[in-house]
């Protein structure tokens, strides 16, 4: 059967007009990242501008970025490599042993407004003088990380045949060490899932870091948000920024773009 | 080799035993805190020691007129948003239900929104809703429309948010429902195409009833993180003008950390997780009835 080409078009024409919304934000602030502050507050707005690199340059050179950066990719990847050291093993147990009131108890913590640990978290890491300090970064992140681990990685151990590591404690092997060296490899695709989700939010988080980092750990939104509470906002800096802050999580989501999709839906559909 | 049988033999215990003892000491301990300090009048900047006033705190906020402005305010901006998202999604899950060229780029751009920088993307509708410099205005100015304040007007403040909650997460809701309608049996369609029925009857016979568990998880799912919402609204208005955008959570965070009150920041918050708790009881009871 072959499809009209007028319905065909037709078509395509309603892709352009769901996809040019939901792309014209991010396409503004690129292109303003390359406008001067005069090309930005013209009106009406300049679709055709002389590009600059300025914005960039005073971005990572003045602002110190590269710090934020580097403070951001700390707490992210430390976040997610504990998240992962505890979330396996309890996400294998909770899907070989059926252990509901965990999984609800990690359900409960995806759910949870942060701020309500956040406060208390603020009296404690004072007391401990941990403020500023990675270290209560990154307990803070796992509190994001962990049940996004573990929620995952649950529902994909639970679609591997308990076959699988039986026959391997069959010719002698240890439960965990049939974990470790024959569910573990064959669970990568879920495993990236959960790192790149994971990560994802720990690195967009701004209200853990917002409270309890200060000059020497602050991270890149915090940075971000930073820059606009200045009297007169340099608009093409701060979309520089944004465009700086949201790359890599759109570098990621681009490679790794069937697993994101399926780790964001699964709380949904069973999969 | 002792060692390992005995980790064998309780490896349903010790498994979970270190994520649990981080949830404890992370999450409940800080909740039954917070609960503890809902019962206190302690103020972090008065220097007085903590005392406990039973249900004082609570009558306090509860008579406040800017507590129960939050409250609402958290209901409507949650029920604005939830509502179009719900539509747009489902409507847009319908339309792109079919195969074509090019759907993995359409799926990947429709997850833009969902991984990008909440406070950045707060910052760039900022520079659209600008009264005047922003693309807001430039486009009404197109239709002839007058300006507006968007997000700097106390009546307009609230949709303008959630316009930007809409932008954000509405495709979350489409590919849900995409992936749920993915995985649908054909038959019933089959036979329904047989009987002669509308494009209108299958959507409301077949269609709706079969997807609506998961559109309905979908749709809590999303209450639970609008009821949340806070880089947006902090980012871009800190709840202003006034107290015109201050839903629950952005006032707690006030009271924590801009006024330190402490106690009454935990009644807020109390208020704030009871609602989100009872919601989630929701999406347990429906992922039971329907072993989602």
């Amino acid at each position: 059967m072959k499809i009209h080409p007028v319905r065909k078009l037709g078509f395509a024409l309603v892709l352009v007009l769901i996809a040019a919304p939901v792309l014209f934000p991010f396409l503004w602030m690129l292109a303003s990242s390359f406008k001067t502050q005069v090309d930005i507050i013209s009106w009406p707005p300049r679709l055709l501008f002389d590009p600059i690199l300025g914005n960039y340059r005073k971005v990572f050179q003045e602002q110190n970025f590269l710090k934020y950066f580097v403070n951001s990719s700390i707490v992210g990847f430390a976040s997610v490599a504990f998240s992962l050291l505890l979330g396996l093993p309890a996400a294998y147990s909770i899907a070989r042993f059926k252990q509901k009131k965990l999984s609800v108890l990690i359900l409960v913590a995806r759910l949870m407004p942060g701020i309500s640990f956040l406060m208390p978290w603020y009296i404690i890491f004072s007391r401990l003088k941990l403020m500023d300090s990675y270290a209560a970064l990154i307990l803070s992140h796992m509190l994001i990380a962990l049940p996004i681990v573990v929620w995952i990685m649950s529902s994909y151990f639970e679609t591997i045949p308990v076959e699988m590591e039986e026959s391997a404690m069959v010719d002698g092997a240890t439960r965990q060490r049939a974990f470790l060296s024959i569910i573990l490899p064959v669970s990568s695709p879920g495993i990236v899932t959960a790192i790149t989700l994971s990560f994802i939010f720990s690195w967009n988080n701004f209200m853990f870091s917002q409270v309890l980092s200060m000059e020497r750990t602050k991270t890149l939104p915090i940075a971000v948000y930073n820059f606009v509470s200045y009297a007169e906002v340099d608009w093409g800096a701060v979309m520089a920024a944004a465009v700086a802050i949201m790359a890599p999580a759109i570098l990621l989501t681009m490679i790794f773009q069937k697993y994101v999709v399926k780790g964001l839906t699964m709380g949904a559909v069973k999969g | 080799m002792r060692k390992s049988g005995f980790l064998e033999k309780n490896l349903s215990l010790l498994f979970p035993l270190p994520a649990v003892t981080f949830v404890l000491v992370m999450m409940v301990f800080p909740v039954l805190y917070t609960l503890f300090l809902s019962f206190s009048n302690w103020n972090l900047t008065s220097g007085m020691p903590l005392a406990l006033v039973g249900f004082r705190s609570y009558l306090r906020v509860l008579r406040e007129p800017r507590f129960l402005d939050a409250l609402g305010r958290t209901f409507s901006f949650t029920a604005l948003a939830l509502t179009v998202e719900t539509l747009l999604g489902l409507g847009l899950a319908l339309l792109l239900n079919r195969k074509f060229r090019g759907k993995g780029f359409m799926k990947l751009i429709l997850l833009l929104p969902l991984v990008a920088t909440p406070v950045a993307i707060g910052i760039v509708w900022n520079l659209f809703y600008d009264p005047t410099i922003g693309l807001a205005n430039y486009v009404l100015s197109l239709f002839g429309l007058p300006r507006q304040a968007w997000v700097s007007g106390a009546a307009t403040v609230i949709p303008s948010l959630a316009l930007v909650d809409i932008w954000q997460w509405t495709p979350m809701i489409t590919l849900i429902v995409l992936a749920g309608l993915a995985g649908l049996s054909p038959e019933p369609y089959e036979s329904a195409r047989v009987d002669g029925a509308t494009g209108v009857q299958i959507f409301f016979r077949i269609t709706l009833p079969m997807i609506a568990p998961t559109l309905l998880t979908a749709m809590i799912l999303r209450a639970i993180d609008a009821l949340k919402t806070f880089d947006i609204i902090y980012a871009m208005t800190g709840g202003g003008p006034g107290y015109a955008s201050e839903t629950l959570n952005v006032m707690a965070f006030k009271y924590s950390f801009e006024y330190f009150r402490m106690g009454q920041s935990s009644v807020v918050l109390v208020f704030l997780f009871l609602l989100v708790l009872t919601l989630s009881a929701l999406i347990m009871r429906l992922r039971r009835r329907f072993e989602l």
